[in-house]
């Protein structure tokens, strides 16, 4: 029998969620080296920065002490091992149709009348797909924002953050609007991807977390087709 | 304990149930997690120099892209009576040497590198803590200083000799070749047309635009070409590279 969840989606998915926490607890540290946000080019002079951040905690961060260059360490090899599985899982969900299928969802479901009117049935805990559907419309929606904007924004605004980079690629910086934009953006997005995981995480808990956590292990068995 | 039990899950969990956050810090400085770091950093360099290419430009900037002032970080000044004398007088004794493994080493006054080319560029200098600054640099390119010296063919690294001292070491930084021929990489004297301030450097400073600003060596005094960095101090290419384990290239 198909497994609910091809071989690829599971090994990206553990991958990605690994890479996702070295990345996001490193940045982290990384952010407590200066704790400033601007926008444009440069920015250095807190007094003009759009947001002071909090100083991460130790036990938020990676390493657990300050340490910019251990911090870093951890960031640019986790970068690899992120920015190489979200291409290559783009690569297979385009062969094996898992994106058009599953996920692409039809531009009226992106009106806010409708994402509002799905919020609403999630609250009232009706999360059924529509017949023949392997998610419902606010799982395509959020999980299409997530692998088609939020994901690939932390690579190109990562990317952007490479003095290295910029010679190859000027153009790159300047569509984010400067350097020190592309690190509010980075920043911002890198919160988004955290708020994504808390209510991910809430929905496997509402939703039979052990068979849900398995499935994305073992494969799972493809539900039967319907609304629940 | 709450706090205990929380650091160990969020380790827990960044290992994948590998192990508890020690281990983590144990891995990052073992052989094997430096080893993974180093290979990472390599490819991040390969990657920029294949995408780029040798000679790609930085950016550079109009004069009203310019920040209103240039942050100073680091080592803000030189100690010592000699330094504020020579920075009172306009520095007329500070000798730049050239030397190591070259065939005609230099000793160049402060004259004597403003007469020759000059190339002025507008930059943005990234800092490894994350802030930036944009100004304008005016210098001799290190290619044509390192071209009348006569380079001998087993030098590798470019060295760069410092006069400030930070916790109690020498500062120092060093690139490789690519990045010393590299057409932005000069020996600057001006910062927005005036004499580079104290605390950018006075009075000279390297600016190595494709990288980090820890590379960008102030207070210069000496250029060294070597064949290999391991007898240099710590023998890890630089100041912070030797102190705190910061990545030899600062380009990622």
């Amino acid at each position: 029998m198909k497994p609910r969840h091809a071989i690829s989606t599971r090994i990206w998915h553990w991958v990605n969620a690994a890479a996702l926490v070295v990345l996001f607890m490193s940045g982290l540290g990384i952010s407590n080296a200066h704790r400033y946000l601007y926008w444009g080019d440069y920015g250095f002079d807190p007094a003009d920065a759009w947001l002071a951040v909090m100083r991460f905690p130790n036990w938020a961060t990676l390493p657990q002490r300050y340490n910019l260059a251990e911090a870093r360490d951890w960031h640019s090899a986790g970068a690899w091992v992120f920015a190489v599985a979200l291409l290559a899982m783009w690569i297979a969900m385009l062969a094996n149709r898992h994106f058009v299928r599953d996920i692409a969802a039809p531009p009226s479901a992106w009106s806010p009348a409708s994402v509002w009117r799905e919020v609403g049935s999630h609250l009232r805990g009706q999360f059924g797909a529509e017949t023949g559907a392997k998610y419902n419309t606010l799982q395509k929606l959020s999980y299409g924002l997530v692998l088609g904007v939020l994901l690939p924004l932390m690579v190109f605004t990562g990317l952007a953050l490479s003095p290295g980079i910029e010679p190859a690629a000027p153009w790159l910086v300047e569509a984010l609007g400067g350097r020190q934009s592309a690190r509010s953006l980075h920043f911002i997005v890198a919160f988004a991807l955290l708020a994504f995981f808390v209510v991910h995480l809430a929905m496997v808990l509402v939703s039979g977390p052990l068979r849900q956590i398995w499935g994305m292990i073992a494969g799972g068995r493809e539900e039967p087709r319907g609304k629940a | 304990m709450t706090r205990v039990a929380r650091r160990s899950l969020m380790a827990g969990i960044a290992a994948l149930g590998a192990g508890a956050c020690s281990k983590i810090d144990r891995f990052a400085t073992s052989e094997t997690g430096e080893g993974l770091f180093d290979t990472a950093e390599g490819w991040h360099r390969e990657a920029h120099r294949i995408l780029a290419g040798r000679q790609a430009l930085a950016p550079e900037y109009a004069p009203e892209d310019r920040s209103p002032s240039f942050k100073g970080n680091g080592s803000l000044t030189v100690d010592g009576p000699i330094y504020r004398e020579q920075l009172a007088e306009g520095f007329p004794d500070w000798r730049l040497a050239i030397n190591g493994l070259v065939e005609n080493p230099l000793r160049l006054s402060l004259d004597e590198l403003k007469a020759l080319p000059q190339r002025t560029q507008i930059t943005r200098h990234d800092c490894v803590e994350g802030w930036s600054a944009i100004g304008q640099w005016t210098g001799p390119q290190l290619s044509r200083l390192l071209d009348t010296a006569k380079v001998k063919p087993e030098a590798n690294f470019i060295v760069f000799r410092c006069a400030d001292v930070l916790y109690g070491r020498r500062y120092y930084e060093s690139v490789d070749m690519v990045d010393a021929y590299h057409p932005q990489t000069i020996v600057a004297h001006s910062l927005n047309g005036e004499p580079i301030p104290e605390k950018n450097g006075a009075p000279l400073r390297m600016r190595i635009e494709r990288q980090l600003g820890y590379k960008h060596a102030k207070y210069l005094t000496a250029i060294e070409a070597v064949a290999s960095l391991d007898d240099i101090a710590g023998g890890k290419g630089g100041f912070w590279e030797d102190i705190g384990n910061y990545q030899w290239y600062a380009g990622i």
